[in-house]
């Protein structure tokens, strides 16, 4: 049986639209779960599958904010569903309506397939290539990067992002153009672009260039406004543009 | 389109753009400038004429505005039309150059004849 926290009514109950379905296709359909004064809409969404629907499906591990597995689409933007008060996103008597990230395939009802999300991070080159000293050892810089320094604060400006896919499912460049890197992706790039100890920042830059990377981004700023670790991928996207744009000109790119 | 085209012809938009803000000053300051106190056909003509300078200047203006041009309408039917693809963009290309000959075409109209 349920038990009423004190000072809240009984019957108080949230109505609860949920998107259920596979790739092939979906709907929503209702729920009413209790009324909490303190509830996260993750907290909705276990109600659900622990007392109503054990084969509804989504996705969580951490809870607070610090795995980036539990992003959904809550009342029309994608949020992290741990991080986000039911009350914060809709007022007293409004109905929540929640269904799986945009731009992703989706698995089923709440899960969506993160592979594409990743393979774009491969693909604009996030992974950390570390420079060789011509004799094999370390280099210099890897011994001293200046914390202050312009590029490390460039770096350190996206280091924290944690792939929620919060960005990607926000961007209308990536709904209209499937192959566009997105701006997780290019964020992580931009951050290895300014790290002095990376060595292979001319295959990045060459790798986020063109109608599916950077040049397409047209700074409207989805992904920055929506980042729940306040980041600003449309900054690092420009980064890359102004980078790019200077490289062309004089030649250091061909 | 490579990667790498893509890139050059964003830069190309870039610097195209650069210079038509300076160029459509020009022209409009130019004509502000000529038109006090009437202008004739003939006085046009008198300006123009064997003037290297304004040649140069109005061939790389339509030049700049055309590929300029292109390139930007290109961006917008691929994202809205979903117009991409080798066949797209040589209709582009096609149109830019075509656009920049017509006025090139005038400006040499007025320079030699």
């Amino acid at each position: 049986m349920e038990t009423v926290p004190k000072g809240e009514k009984a019957q108080d109950t949230l109505k609860v639209r949920v998107w259920r379905g596979d790739a092939a296709g979906g709907e929503f359909r209702e729920y009413a779960v209790p009324a909490r004064e303190n509830q996260t809409v993750l907290d909705v969404v276990t109600q659900i599958q622990r007392e109503q629907e054990p084969d509804l499906a989504y996705r969580f591990a951490c809870r607070v904010g610090m795995c980036g597995s539990c992003a959904m689409e809550v009342n029309g933007r994608a949020r992290w569903t741990c991080r986000t008060h039911v009350k914060r996103v809709a007022a007293p008597g409004e109905a929540l309506e929640i269904r799986p990230l945009a731009n992703l395939p989706v698995i089923r009802d709440l899960a969506t397939d993160m592979a594409p999300f990743f393979d774009k991070w491969a693909r604009a080159g996030g992974t950390f290539q570390p420079k060789d000293a011509p004799d094999g050892a370390v280099p210099a810089e890897f011994s001293v990067v200046p914390p202050e320094s312009k590029q490390r604060r460039e770096a350190d400006a996206g280091i924290e992002c944690i792939g929620c896919g919060v960005c990607y499912a926000s961007c209308d460049i990536v709904a209209w153009n499937p192959d566009y890197l997105g701006p997780a992706a290019m964020n992580r790039a931009w951050t290895l672009v300014n790290d002095v100890r990376d060595g292979a920042r001319r295959e990045r830059l060459e790798a986020v260039s063109g109608d599916a990377g950077c040049h397409s981004c047209h700074s409207t700023q989805s992904c920055t406004e929506r980042c729940p670790k306040n980041l600003d991928p449309s900054s690092a996207i420009a980064g890359l543009k102004r980078t790019l744009f200077w490289d062309s000109l004089w030649g250091r790119l061909r | 389109m490579s990667a790498r085209a893509g890139r050059h012809m964003w830069v190309a938009q870039r610097v195209t753009a650069m210079f038509l803000g300076v160029a459509v000053l020009v022209h409009l300051v130019t004509i502000m400038v000529a038109v006090r106190g009437g202008l004739s056909a003939t006085e046009i003509l008198g300006r123009t004429q064997g003037a290297t300078g304004w040649f140069a200047f109005y061939a790389a203006f339509a030049l700049a505005a055309g590929l300029h041009g292109a390139i930007g309408l290109r961006n917008i039917a691929m994202e809205w039309l979903g117009w991409r693809g080798r066949g797209f963009d040589m209709a582009w290309l096609g149109i830019g150059v075509v656009t920049a000959l017509f006025g090139i075409r005038a400006a040499w109209g007025l320079y030699a004849s």
